[in-house]
């Protein structure tokens, strides 16, 4: 069998489809339409970025491919190109012309999904100041607070909460419900501590050497453990 | 000049705001500054009695404010200090008779007549203390060495740094020195340890506080009195001075380092 025109993987964001750049176009695209026919369960509702090398593709041409996709009942979301006539044409169809993390470097034939190095996190809120007496904090994530919680302050989280200073007020980690939230603060002596749905109080302050602690839950209690 | 509005409040009752205000008022008159006091507490007032001022009052706070008199009429010239005057609260009105604003404009009216303007606030959180608070430059929270105190204290300096009039700085009041060291009341120490705000002064107990505020004559006049000595030398800290925590113990030894922690 002869070899393709293109070359098709998986992305993140759908389908990448790498045209082969000197073949001529009308070819390609006959032959991508009859492959995409053949395999139409695969390709199925599939968004599809097109990297055309460096071509210059005009306009209606993209637009025909454009079309040509949609009929298959596929989206052409984005064009990459080197070539700034297909670029041009491209926005003015309102595509994209580029995919985040994914950079078109014709490597296409490696199947490999392409790593990305920015580590996503969870959202949360930083509070810079002491919480004192009557402050409270509500948050959906999590909630760091450099500086002290004082008796009287509450603090509310769906996720963890951490506290770079003291720590003697009210706190409820994974507030809706998730065990595996966790407390730490640099001098752990809250009111009242809450993971989820357990409960513990601080013992009665002795003089003690403050040192930083995590309060998780383990087999069905808060556990409070050195940091 | 512009004087410096300077408003002494606590959160919880009886901590001993005005008799705080009351002597920091005489003291800055004695070095010879000019000193309005106001008593912002309406309904309860109370700063013209240890002042020993209450058989002057003709018109008050809200009479101002409602045009009643000119404010002139309503500042009341203490006995022994020609330069330090006092607006009375109204007894018999409530604190909605009054409004942050109207706090502010007549702060403003007195600026440029006087060197220290003190405000008297009443306890609690609500308009009473909004009102005292409007107009300061700087704010005095006077606390006891004891739990529900300090909370109320570390609520009023919440509310402060959120409305951004704050940290102020903080008397603390009322402390018994032979206590503290048998482990039965807190230390200066715990108390700035939660409060984390600056120390003022610390004012040790003393018998001769209550008899001076009930004759009428602020026991910053009496010479041999510590606490006397001691709103002496906050007065002297409010008007910039540099001036070393008292020696409370004789042996000395926790005082001495608190005054290395906050002294000068």
């Amino acid at each position: 069998m002869q070899e393709q025109a293109f070359a098709i993987k998986g992305v993140r964001d759908g389908l990448l489809i790498s045209l082969d750049a000197t073949a001529a176009w009308g070819t390609v695209i006959a032959e991508l339409a009859a492959h995409i026919d053949d395999k139409s369960s695969f390709f199925n509702g599939a968004q599809i970025i097109v990297d055309v090398g460096e071509r210059p593709v005009p306009k209606y041409e993209l637009s025909s491919l454009k079309a040509l996709l949609e009929r298959r009942g596929l989206t052409l979301w984005a064009v990459l190109s080197e070539s700034s006539t297909t670029v041009d044409s491209a926005e003015a169809l309102d595509l994209r012309t580029s995919v985040g993390g994914l950079v078109p470097e014709h490597s296409e034939h490696e199947d490999e999904m392409s790593i990305d190095p920015e580590e996503i996190g969870t959202p949360g809120v930083m509070i810079r100041r002491t919480l004192r007496s009557g402050r409270t904090v509500h948050s959906g994530g999590h909630v760091v607070v450099y500086g002290d919680v004082n008796p009287g302050a509450e603090i509310i989280a769906a996720g963890d909460v951490v506290v770079w200073g003291r720590l003697r007020g009210n706190v409820h980690a994974g507030a809706e419900g998730d065990e595996d939230a966790v407390v730490c603060a640099l001098d752990m002596m809250p009111t009242q501590l809450r993971i989820a749905g357990y409960l513990v109080t601080s013992p009665p302050e002795k003089r003690r050497k403050p040192r930083p602690e995590v309060a998780l839950v383990r087999d069905g209690q808060i556990v409070v453990e050195a940091w | 000049m512009g004087a410096k509005v300077v408003t002494v409040t606590s959160g919880k009752g009886g901590v001993g705001k005005t008799t705080a205000t009351a002597n920091l008022g005489v003291a800055l008159a004695r070095m010879n500054k000019k000193v309005v006091v106001i008593d912002a507490d309406i309904g309860l007032r109370n700063l013209d009695v240890v002042m020993g001022l209450e058989n002057r009052i003709v018109y008050d706070l809200v009479d101002v404010i409602e045009g009643r008199c000119k404010l002139r009429q309503a500042m009341i010239k203490h006995k022994l200090f020609p330069d330090l005057y006092l607006i009375p609260a109204a007894q018999t009105r409530d604190k909605t008779a009054v409004s942050p604003a109207d706090m502010i404009q007549l702060a403003d009216k007195l600026r440029p007549e006087v060197d220290f303007i003190l405000i008297d606030s009443p306890a609690g959180i609500e308009r009473g203390f909004r009102n005292a608070v409007a107009p300061a430059d700087e704010v005095l929270i006077v606390t006891n060495p004891e739990v529900s105190a300090v909370r109320d204290a570390d609520r009023i300096i919440g509310l402060l740094e959120a409305a951004n009039r704050g940290p102020g700085r903080l008397i603390l009041n009322r402390v018994k020195v032979d206590m503290i060291r048998k482990g039965e009341m807190l230390s200066a120490d715990d108390v700035t340890d939660i409060l984390a705000i600056k120390l003022i002064g610390i004012v040790p107990e003393d018998e001769t506080v209550v008899p001076a505020s009930n004759s009428g004559v602020p026991v910053t006049l009496n010479e041999h009195s510590r606490a006397g000595q001691a709103f002496r030398n906050i007065a002297r800290r409010l008007n910039g001075e540099n001036v070393p925590f008292m020696q409370l113990d004789d042996n000395g030894s926790f005082f001495q380092r608190l005054a290395r922690l906050f002294g000068q």
